[in-house]
C-alpha cells in the first residue's frame, strides 16, 4: 500500500523533472514522511512546498533560475530515509536537501550530507540534529526548550512556584519532559508530579487524579494531538481549578476543536506566531510573511496552514535566498543560509552563524491564551 | 478523605476503561468461539464505527440518532465483505495462516480509512452532553454511563442469543466441534459468517460510544484492539461474563498502577499481566466456571 503511494509519488516527480529540465534550473531534493506515523507532519510541508515551487516556478523562476523538485516519503522510517538521501545525492544530484521530517531521520542521513558535502535544512525540531553544530546541517523548528524557557518564564511572571508534568511517552514528550525538569531547576521552580502517558490513550484521569493530590500552582502537558486534548477534558471532568498549559505541538485551532472550546477555556501555551499572526502587533515583522502563507495555502489546499508546513516554508526561503543571490553550487548555498540574518520565516525571524544552525530565539513563540475557541494573546 | 477520593477515582476511571476493553473483548471471543480464531481486523471494526458515525454526521449532515444506525449497518457490511473475500475462500486453511489473514485485512482497512478519510482524529459530541457527574466524591462523564450501560445490555442479549436461540446454540456448536455440528446438519460456514456479522456489528457500536470520550481516527483500531484482546484473553475467550471481569479487571490494573505506582509503567502492567495469564493459566482466569455453565 505504502509502497505503491511511494512509487506514485516517484512516478510523478519523474514525470515532473522531465518536464522542467531546461537551462537555468536548480535541483532541490526533499525527504518528507508523506505516509505513516508522522504523515501529519510530512503531508504540510509537501504540500507547502510544492505550492512553493510552483509559484515561484509559474512566476518565471527566481531572477530567471527555476526550481526543479524532487520529493521522496521516508514514511518516518530512517531506513528507508538513509536510502533515499544516497539516491537524492548520488542519482539526482540536487544541490541542496528539505528534511526529513522527523528527528529519527534526520539524525540517520547527517552522516551522509556531511561526508557528501549538500546542505541539509531539517524540519525537525530536536536539538540534536544542530546541537553540537554540524558544517552542512540546518534546522528550521525552534528547538523545544525555547517553548519550555517561554512558559517558565510566564510563570515565573504570574508567580507560580511548583509546577506537575504530564508528558506523552514519544521522542516529543519524552524530550520535552527532560528540558522541562532541567530548566525548572535553572528557573528556581520545584517540580512535584512528572507523570507520563502513552501516544494512544484516552483517558488521563488516573494521572491527574494524582497530580491534583500534589496541588501544583501549574501543570504543563507536552504532547501532539490527540492526547492533549484528551487530558483538556479530563481536566475539565475532574473539576480541576489549576492552570493548564500545553506545548507549541498543539498550537493549532484542531486542538481547540478535539478538547472542545469550553474544556480549552483558559489554557495556556506558547504558540509559532503562524497561529495568531492575525492578533499580532502590525509591527511585528512576521506579520506580513504570515499572513500571505496562510492565504495562499488555504487557496492551495482549502485547510488552515500549519506550522509543520512553515518549517518547509523556511528551509525553502533559504535555498532561494541564496539562489537569488547568485549561489548554485551547494557549497555556495551552504554559505549563504549560514550568513542569513534576521531572515523573516514562517517560524521566526532567524540569525545564522557558524556556531547556530538553528538561528531562532525567544521571540520565535508567543503565550497565548484560548478565550472562547480562539486565541487571545497572554500578558 | 484526600486518599479515599483519590481511591474512588481510579476505580472508576478503571472501570469506564475497563468497560470499553470489554466491549471490545466481547467481539474477539465471539468469532474466537464460533471459528476458532482470532480477528485481528475486530479494532479495525471499532474504527470504522466511529469514523463512519463521524462522517455521516459532520459531511453527510444526517441526526445522530439516524446515523448510528446507519454506521453500524455499513461496518457490518464490512464484515460481511471481509469474511467472504478473505477468510471463506480459503477452504481448508489453518487457524494460525487464517490469524494472519485478519492481520493483513486490518492493514489493508485501515490504508483504505486513512486513504478514503485522512489521518487527523476527529471528535464526536456526547450523547447527553458534557457536564460531569459526581459519585462518590469522583467524577465520570454522562458518556461514561452510556458505556455501561450498552456493556450491560450488549452481555445480556449475547447470553440470550446463545442460550436460547437456535442460531446461537449452532454457534457453540461450532466452536466445541465443526465437524461434529456440520455432521448433524448445521451449516458451518454460514455460523463463521453470522460470527463476523455479529462481531463486527458489536465492534462499530463499541466504536461509536467511545468517539464521544477517545475521540477516533484512521489508526485508533490498534492499540484499542490489543487491549480487548488482552480483556478477553484475561477472560478466557469466553463470550460472556469471563471477558466483560477481563476487561474490567485489566482496566482497574491500569487506572490503579497509574495512580498508585507510576504512569511509567501502566502499559507494563497491563501486559505484564496478560503474560503472567498466559504462562500460568492459559484457560483464563474463570474458565472452570465457563465449562460447569455449559
Amino acid at each position: 500500500m505504502k509502497r505503491l503511494i511511494a512509487v506514485l509519488i516517484g512516478c510523478m516527480t519523474v514525470l515532473h523533472t522531465g518536464m522542467a529540465l531546461a537551462a537555468g534550473t536548480v535541483r532541490i531534493g526533499a525527504l518528507f514522511s508523506v505516509t505513516g506515523p508522522a504523515s501529519f507532519l510530512g503531508e504540510p510541508e509537501k504540500n507547502t512546498l510544492e505550492m512553493l515551487v510552483k509559484n515561484i516556478n509559474e512566476k518565471g523562476g527566481i531572477k530567471g533560475t527555476k526550481i526543479e523538485l524532487i520529493i521522496y516519503d521516508t514514511q518516518g522510517d530512517s531506513t528507508k530515509a538513509k536510502q533515499l538521501v544516497n539516491k537524492l545525492i548520488k542519482n539526482d544530484k540536487v544541490v541542496a536537501i528539505i528534511g526529513p521530517s522527523t528527528t529519527g531521520d534526520t539524525m540517520a542521513i547527517i552522516e551522509d550530507v556531511e561526508k557528501a558535502g549538500i546542505p541539509l535544512i531539517s524540519c525537525a525540531a530536536g536539538i540534536k540534529i544542530t546541537e553540537p553544530v554540524k558544517k552542512w546541517v540546518f534546522k528550521t523548528p525552534a528547538n523545544d526548550h525555547l517553548a519550555a524557557e517561554k512558559i517558565f518564564n510566564y510563570m515565573t511572571s504570574k508567580k507560580q512556584k511548583t509546577v506537575a508534568l504530564l508528558t506523552v511517552s514519544d521522542a516529543f514528550g519524552s524530550s520535552g519532559r527532560e528540558q522541562l525538569k532541567a530548566l525548572a531547576k535553572q528557573k528556581g521552580l520545584t517540580v512535584v508530579a512528572d507523570e507520563v502517558y502513552g501516544p494512544k490513550d484516552t483517558d488521563m484521569t488516573p494521572q491527574l487524579t494524582k497530580i491534583k493530590g500534589t496541588k501544583p500552582d501549574a501543570i504543563i502537558c507536552w504532547g501532539t494531538n490527540p492526547g492533549p486534548a484528551v487530558v483538556t477534558r479530563n481536566v475539565k471532568q475532574l473539576g480541576i481549578k489549576i492552570p493548564l498549559y500545553q506545548s507549541h505541538g498543539v498550537a493549532s485551532k484542531k486542538y481547540i476543536a478535539l478538547a472542545g472550546a469550553d474544556n480549552a477555556e483558559g489554557v495556556l501555551l506558547p504558540a509559532g506566531k503562524l497561529a495568531v499572526y492575525d492578533k499580532l502587533k502590525p509591527s511585528d515583522p512576521q506579520q506580513k510573511v504570515l499572513k500571505e502563507y496562510d492565504k495562499a495555502y488555504r487557496k492551495a489546499y482549502k485547510m488552515e496552514a500549519s506550522t509543520f508546513g512553515g518549517y518547509a516554508y523556511d528551509a525553502f526561503l533559504m535555498i532561494a535566498e541564496a539562489v537569488k543571490k547568485g549561489a548554485t553550487t551547494p557549497a555556495q548555498i551552504r554559505t549563504n543560509i549560514e550568513q542569513n540574518k534576521k531572515l523573516v520565516g514562517i517560524s521566526g525571524v532567524f540569525t545564522m552563524s557558524p556556531t547556530n544552525h538553528n538561528g531562532l530565539d525567544l521571540s520565535a513563540f508567543e503565550m497565548v491564551r484560548i478565550v472562547k475557541g480562539d486565541w487571545e494573546l497572554a500578558r | 478523605m484526600q486518599i479515599s477520593d483519590q481511591l474512588t477515582q481510579y476505580l472508576f476511571s478503571g472501570f469506564a476503561t475497563g468497560a470499553i476493553y470489554a466491549l471490545i473483548g466481547l467481539g474477539f471471543a465471539i468469532i474466537y468461539n464460533a471459528t476458532g480464531i482470532i480477528n485481528f481486523a475486530q479494532g479495525e471494526f471499532v474504527m470504522l464505527g466511529g469514523m463512519f458515525t463521524v462522517s455521516l454526521i459532520t459531511t453527510a449532515g444526517l441526526h445522530p440518532g439516524v446515523a448510528v444506525p446507519c454506521a453500524i449497518i455499513l461496518t457490518t457490511v464490512v464484515g460481511i465483505l471481509f469474511e467472504r473475500l478473505a477468510i471463506r475462500p480459503l477452504k481448508s486453511a489453518t487457524p494460525l495462516s487464517l490469524v494472519i489473514i485478519t492481520i493483513g485485512g486490518s492493514i489493508l482497512i485501515r490504508g483504505i480509512a486513512m486513504l478514503v478519510w485522512d489521518k487527523d482524529t476527529h471528535a464526536l459530541p456526547g450523547f447527553s452532553g458534557d457536564e460531569p457527574i459526581e459519585i462518590f466524591g469522583a467524577t465520570l462523564m454522562p458518556q461514561h454511563l452510556w458505556i455501561f450501560a450498552v456493556t450491560i445490555v450488549v452481555i445480556g442479549m449475547s447470553k440470550l442469543f446463545f442460550s436460547y436461540t437456535i442460531s446461537g446454540k449452532a454457534m457453540r456448536a461450532c466452536s466445541y466441534n465443526s465437524r461434529a455440528a456440520s455432521l448433524i446438519g448445521i451449516d458451518v460456514r454460514r455460523m463463521v459468517l453470522f460470527s463476523f456479522i455479529i462481531s463486527s456489528a458489536m465492534g462499530s457500536l463499541a466504536g461509536i460510544i467511545i468517539a464521544p470520550l477517545t475521540m477516533t481516527s484512521y489508526d485508533v483500531g490498534i492499540m484499542i484492539g490489543i487491549k480487548g484482546f488482552c480483556a478477553a484473553i484475561i477472560g478466557g475467550m469466553s463470550s460472556g461474563f469471563g471477558t466483560v471481569l477481563g476487561g474490567l479487571i485489566l482496566g482497574v490494573l491500569e487506572s490503579m498502577g497509574a495512580g498508585l505506582v507510576s504512569s511509567g509503567y501502566k502499559d507494563a502492567i497491563a501486559f505484564v499481566i496478560l503474560l503472567l495469564i498466559l504462562f500460568i493459566r492459559p484457560q483464563g482466569l474463570f474458565k472452570k466456571a465457563e465449562t460447569e455453565r455449559v
